[in-house]
């Protein structure tokens, strides 16, 4: 009687149980179906309790109020708007407003943040000893404070239109904004642009001649001059030819306030004043840990090499750690984001100000206007977070060449 | 704010509160023994909490007369103070059972909204406030200005359609609360402050110097305030509405909260039937017989709570005009009880 070799069990099987159940086999993987269709099932409570809900009360429902008229107005919009325009608009307009305040106080808020965290690890004892007190003093007290604080104490106590502070005679600083002359677009501004593009992209080709020459032969040539004077020269002789490119605005006060222009409105400026500030001190300890934790002989080689203290900060050292600051600062920058929904505490019409706020309680439609404003804001995340990781991974790759 | 309306959004979206309480709201508040009743933030004489805490105003006192029709105790209310813009949802999340909030009927809310209006307890109108300083007498010069004003509320859309139809251009920053309009209307942000005449006269005594600030003749739209309820529920909405009634009606048979007991013992055929002595028209309500007499032993007649809180008899000292009583010039009307 021979004894047969028992076969072995069949690797496809064994892999997807695996797969599937993971350490616990079949009956995990049953166990991850109940769970799954658990889930299911609470979603589909949620929305068939909803739906019931919301007809047995007649309340409106549906997308449809997006081509509805608004029929309020706005104090700032970036692309046209007027009262009768639908609340898709609005949206629109809102979402402007949010994406402005983002951009302009991240970019603050990062240059803030280096320069106070720079300063914390100053070895000049009273540069560092300030930094050190603006991060506690501004991390510790409440956003919404703040911005207060900056609307109401700083700016509102600008004087009124009337008696507002001129700037040369063209800018006008009141409790109403800065009033700036605008710019208004003749026939010469299209070959202005182009040579002004033209002499960018010739002063990015000198720029690149220069690195090469210095790489390939170690020679340093200075090409600095010929680019700025190539990108003020070109569109100057441009305008001569083309004649003028833009004119100016000059604004002028009737009635109550100033009519021409371009304004920047005092709710921009305090909201993003206090953001920037805000978020500039937690910034400025996580570009001040990413320091601390390159090794001090980096600092010491870059010494020995004769450079500068500046030069070692911003050859050797900030790059290196770059690596530890990114993730950290990019949920500072989400938090920004998501910060500037307070702007309704001081009237700046951001996307929660318009949308989530007048445009829901015009028409009462809580969850359809609540889930599109979230999807905005996780989309705007996810779009930050994509273009940090992406910029991180650039950082990787150039360390590891 | 958004947290509210987030958290009640979820409320509305799970039915954890709303279900159920679509169809009983009377049943409900009985049960729980206590009624929800949604206010403003603090609008002196409409609804505010006064120096030891306790809730005033008109719209407060409607809320006091739905109790005391109910429970005979017009404390047994829970006032939740809530922002124009998020008062709606709270009211269609079921977290509270009536909202008395200086709201303004309109048929998008009324039909949208999921909400019915029980009456109108004061008869309003929108208009401007400005500074004395400016020389402003009327609001057709106001071409240019800037305004502040309360988002979420009619008023948003009575200044544009108003600016609009006159050919003006404005400005207008809407604010999420009342007391930020204000301030930012104080700090001299805006020219004007635009909303309900009445709150104009109201929020004025919050400012620094009231007797700087002056209330513009034009009375650009027609605000009718009242209590709400949910839809869907007639029998709570008869509560409202004829606790609303029985209030004017008081007034108009010369009922206070002084005379309420003498007058009970009348036998004239009207007041009896208004008593309860005769007949049980306070049962089909779903009340007591004797709903009338705890309704006005509670917060008095609606004259009586007109003068105490916005009237002569209150800081505020605005005349009845429009909310006189149909007989005495005014449009306060209610139909008879009977």
């Amino acid at each position: 009687m021979s004894i047969e070799a028992r076969s072995p069990p069949s690797q496809f099987v064994a892999k997807l149980r695996r797969a599937l159940g993971g350490r616990a086999g079949w009956s995990g993987f049953a166990l991850q179906i109940l769970f799954v269709a658990a889930l299911i099932w609470v979603g589909y409570e949620i929305v068939a309790n909803a739906r019931a809900n919301i007809a047995s009360q007649r309340i409106a429902t549906g997308f449809g109020f997006l081509n509805n008229t608004a029929g309020f107005g706005v104090s700032q919009a970036l692309i046209d708007y007027k009262e009768s325009d639908t609340y898709t608009r609005v949206f629109f307009v809102g979402l402007a407003n949010t994406l402005l305040v983002a951009v302009v106080g991240i970019v603050f808020a990062t240059i803030i943040g280096f320069l106070v965290g720079l300063g914390r690890l100053s070895p000049n004892w009273l540069l560092a000893k300030i930094a050190g007190g603006y991060v506690e003093l501004v991390r510790n007290l409440p956003l919404l404070f703040q911005i207060l604080f900056w609307y109401l104490a700083v700016l509102g106590t600008l004087p009124n239109p009337r008696q507002s502070v001129s700037i040369f005679g063209g800018a006008f600083l009141s409790n109403r904004g800065l009033v700036i002359p605008k710019p208004i677009p003749h026939s010469g501004l299209d070959a202005f642009l182009i040579a002004l593009v033209v002499a960018v992209v010739i002063a990015f080709g000198l720029r690149s001649y220069a690195r090469k020459a210095l790489f390939d032969s170690g020679r340093v040539v200075t090409v600095w001059p010929w680019a700025l004077g190539l990108i003020i020269g070109l569109p100057v002789i441009a305008g001569l030819i083309f004649g003028v490119p833009v004119t100016f605005e000059i604004p002028e006060l009737k009635g109550f306030n100033f009519a021409g222009g371009s304004r920047v409105v005092p709710e921009f400026v305090a909201l993003t004043l206090a953001l920037s500030i805000y978020t500039a001190a937690f910034i400025a300890e996580i570009v001040r840990a990413g320091i601390q934790s390159v090794h001090k002989g980096q600092m010491e080689a870059g010494a020995s090499l004769g450079l500068s203290r500046g030069a070692t900060l911003r050859l050797v050292v900030v790059p290196q750690a770059l690596r530890v600051i990114l993730p950290p600062l990019t949920n500072q920058y989400l938090n920004l984001t998501k910060n500037s929904s307070l702007a309704v505490a001081i009237g700046y019409p951001d996307l929660f100000s318009v949308f989530a706020g007048t445009t829901l309680s015009q028409t009462g439609q809580a969850i359809e206007i609540i889930a599109i404003t979230m999807g905005v804001y996780l989309v705007i995340s996810l779009i930050t977070s994509a273009l940090m990781s992406f910029y991180g991974w650039r950082i990787g790759r150039s360390m590891g060449a | 704010m958004k947290r509210v309306s987030l958290a009640l959004t979820v409320a509305l979206a799970t039915g954890v509160v709303a279900n159920g309480a679509s169809a009983q709201t009377l049943k409900t508040v009985k049960d729980r023994g206590m009624l929800s009743c949604g206010v403003s933030q603090g609008l002196p004489g409409f609804s505010a909490p006064d120096d030891k805490g306790a809730w005033t105003g008109m719209d407060v006192d409607v809320c006091r007369a739905v109790a005391a029709a109910v429970f005979n105790d017009p404390s047994k209310v829970k006032f939740v103070p809530l922002s124009a813009k998020d008062r709606f949802t709270a009211l269609q999340s079921g977290e509270i059972d009536v909202l008395s909030r200086n709201t303004t009927w309109t048929l998008s809310r009324d039909t949208s909204l999921g909400v019915n209006f029980a009456g109108v307890a004061y008869y309003d109108g929108q208009g401007f406030l400005v500074r004395k300083s400016l020389k402003v007498n009327s609001a057709l010069e106001l071409n240019s200005a800037s305004i502040c004003v309360q988002t979420g509320t009619t008023n948003e859309q009575n200044v544009a359609d108003y600016f609009k139809g006159n050919n003006m251009k404005y400005e207008v920053i809407a604010f999420g609360t009342a007391d930020e309009t204000v301030k930012a209307y104080e700090s001299g942000r805006c020219d004007v402050f635009t909303s309900d005449v009445s709150q104009l006269y109201a929020e004025r005594l919050k400012v620094a110097n009231p007797a700087d600030h002056a209330v513009l003749p034009e009375v650009i739209s027609k605000e009718p305030l009242g209590p709400l309820v949910r839809h869907g529920d007639d029998q709570w909405l008869d509560v409202v509405k004829w606790t609303l009634f029985a209030l004017v009606n008081a007034e108009e048979l010369g009922i206070t909260q002084k005379n309420v007991d003498e007058m009970a013992k009348s036998d004239k055929p009207e007041l009896k039937r208004v008593f309860g002595t005769d007949g049980n028209l306070g049962e089909t309500l779903g009340l007591t017989k004797d709903w009338v007499t705890r309704i006005v032993k509670a917060t008095g007649n609606y004259g009586e709570v007109f003068d105490r809180n916005v009237g002569p008899g209150s800081k505020l000292g605005i005349a009845r005009g429009l909310n006189q009583l149909w007989n005495k010039g005014g449009i306060q009307y209610a139909p008879p009880i009977r």
